[in-house]
């Protein structure tokens, strides 16, 4: 009985949050566009920092240390020096290269210099047996060439030395400003969106006033509009989730999954957009509701 | 048997007003009580004390054995339930028909369907306004939308009806009809407590009346009206 009386009282707010969506359409219509605004602008910044955080993250994967080897050293020694690297905790992964598959990579790039690299024998190929080694963490990356340099046979290291160092502050400030972007907008959009729907709520003031009058308890007052809330988060949301859908991954198609060069790779659309609406969706409806709740905790006494 | 009982009641608002002193009042089961007086002579407090809108600053009121004063604002809606409440303005939902305004003080008890149903026709039936159901309050007139009001607040059968001047927005004729229904509620047990300005109603219908002045207790007259408190 006392829990048939229970489920009686939660479906009919439910469905009485339903209701008043459609009950204070211009409002609602009123909330749901800030909502669907707010997500959009949202939906922007995450894709463009997602993508951003993605491209440094790949260019920092691609930070090589190039070791260049002695020629003198024999197979035996190089192998050696290849497991003393190892040892090194920041090294992720090392590549062998012998002086002929550079020059064979190095003839692909231009016709003329093909031309000098095939007058090349093999006795006076003024290159270097080398070694790529690949760093885990790109901020120590001159502490490790200067490690490896140190080793015997070592004949020289390059990392691209001042360029990795003035690329890795650029992206420090840029992921802080991106964080703090992100923090803030996140701000905002709590702020506008329970503003909105405070508005809507405040329109209302005498409806949950006659609620207490006739004897509702502040659970049942507050379930109504906490389910309002959730509808015009969810609502607003669903723009912005087609857009995110839709639009990116068209972009991600027409870009070829790049951005002007090839260096600037874009996230591959799946599953990132479904993410990005996940996220999106979830902020609309959790804010939706919690802007409902904090709104009408203002008209009650508690 | 004291349904009501207020003892010792002081009311000083945080500005500073004292709206209400010392007050003693007892009120029987199933009386019929005008509460009068001038503007800010404290009726309006009076009566939100009743239904513990305001708390009393000191003192008790009693309503059939509960200290109103002590009940926490989170089991408000408890003692709500069990009075009925009127009010100048009706405060109906605008956008709820005349049988939704009327089942929505149903509903949160979480009744089944066709109770509510037959509960809800009962009390429309008894205000004269079953016709009415699938109406508007915007098509309504004041007497009509005050007797919805009414129908509301005793759809749930409480034990009191609190009347915030029910007739203040209505012309004489409509006043008469209102109050004869609420006569009849009277007639059916419910006990009802009434402030109102309106001086022919309570020359009228003869019931006790308390006057109230300055947020004293001035005059309690068993069979009164409004000539007491001019003479005075």
């Amino acid at each position: 009985m006392f829990i048939m009386k229970i489920i009686r009282i939660i479906t009919r707010n439910i469905r009485d949050g339903f209701k008043s969506v459609g009950r204070n359409l211009s409002l609602s219509i009123a909330s749901i566009s800030c909502i669907t605004i707010t997500l959009l602008i949202v939906a922007i910044a995450l894709v463009v920092s997602c993508n951003v955080e993605n491209m440094t993250k790949l260019i920092k994967e691609d930070f090589t240390i190039i070791t260049f080897i002695d020629n003198a050293a024999t197979k035996s020694q190089i192998e050696e020096l290849k497991s003393s690297i190892k040892t090194i905790g920041n090294v992720d992964t090392i590549e062998y290269q012998t002086k002929k598959e550079i020059a064979q990579e190095m003839k692909g790039t231009s016709d003329s210099l093909s031309s000098i690299i095939d007058s090349w024998s093999d006795e006076n190929n003024p290159l270097y047996d080398t070694l790529l080694v690949k760093v885990k963490d790109s901020e120590k990356i001159s502490n490790t060439a200067t490690q490896i340099k140190k080793m015997d046979l070592v004949k020289d290291v390059k990392y691209g030395q001042g360029m990795v160092e003035s690329l890795l502050s650029v992206f420090k400030v840029l992921e802080k400003a991106m964080i703090i972007a992100m923090i803030a907008l996140v701000f905002v959009t709590l702020f506008l969106i329970t503003n909105t729907i405070k508005i809507t709520i405040f329109s209302r003031k005498t409806e949950i006033e006659i609620m207490r009058l006739v004897g509702a308890s502040n659970f049942s007052i507050k379930q109504p509009f906490v389910v309002e809330g959730f509808c015009l988060g969810f609502l607003g949301s669903i723009i912005p989730i087609a857009v995110t859908l839709y639009g990116y991954s068209e972009l991600y198609k027409n870009f070829n999954g790049q951005f002007l060069s090839p260096f600037i790779k874009l996230v591959s659309a799946e599953p990132f957009i479904y993410i990005v609406s996940l996220v999106l969706l979830g902020l609309g409806v959790i804010v939706g509701m919690f802007g409902s709740y904090r709104a009408v905790r203002k008209y009650l006494k508690i | 048997m004291e349904f009501i009982k207020f003892r010792n009641v002081e009311k000083t608002y945080k500005n500073g007003v004292n709206a209400v002193y010392d007050m003693n009042l007892d009120i029987k089961k199933g009386e019929f009580v005008f509460v009068i007086g001038a503007s800010g002579s404290g009726k309006s407090t009076l009566i939100k004390m009743l239904y513990r809108e305001e708390r009393p600053t000191k003192g008790e009121i009693y309503l059939g054995g509960i200290n109103v004063a002590k009940v926490k604002n989170s089991k408000v809606y408890k003692l709500r339930r069990k009075i009925g409440i009127v009010f100048q303005d009706y405060k109906l939902l605008p956008k709820l028909t005349v049988y939704e305004n009327v089942a929505f003080a149903l509903e949160i008890y979480g009744l089944p369907t066709d109770e509510i149903k037959r509960k809800v026709l009962k009390a429309l039936d008894l205000v004269g306004l079953k016709s009415k159901v699938k109406s508007y309050p915007d098509q309504l007139s004041g007497g009509e939308q005050q007797r919805v009001a009414i129908a509301r607040a005793i759809v749930n059968s409480p034990k009191l009806l609190i009347c915030d001047e029910p007739t203040g927005n209505l012309d004489p004729d409509t006043s008469l009809e209102v109050m004869k229904v609420i006569e009849k509620i009277n007639d059916l047990g419910t006990t009802i407590v009434m402030a109102t300005h309106d001086r022919e109603m309570v020359d009228k219908m003869k019931k006790r009346v308390i006057l109230l002045e300055n947020g004293k207790l001035i005059q309690d007259y068993e069979k009164g009206s409004y000539v007491h408190y001019e003479n005075n």
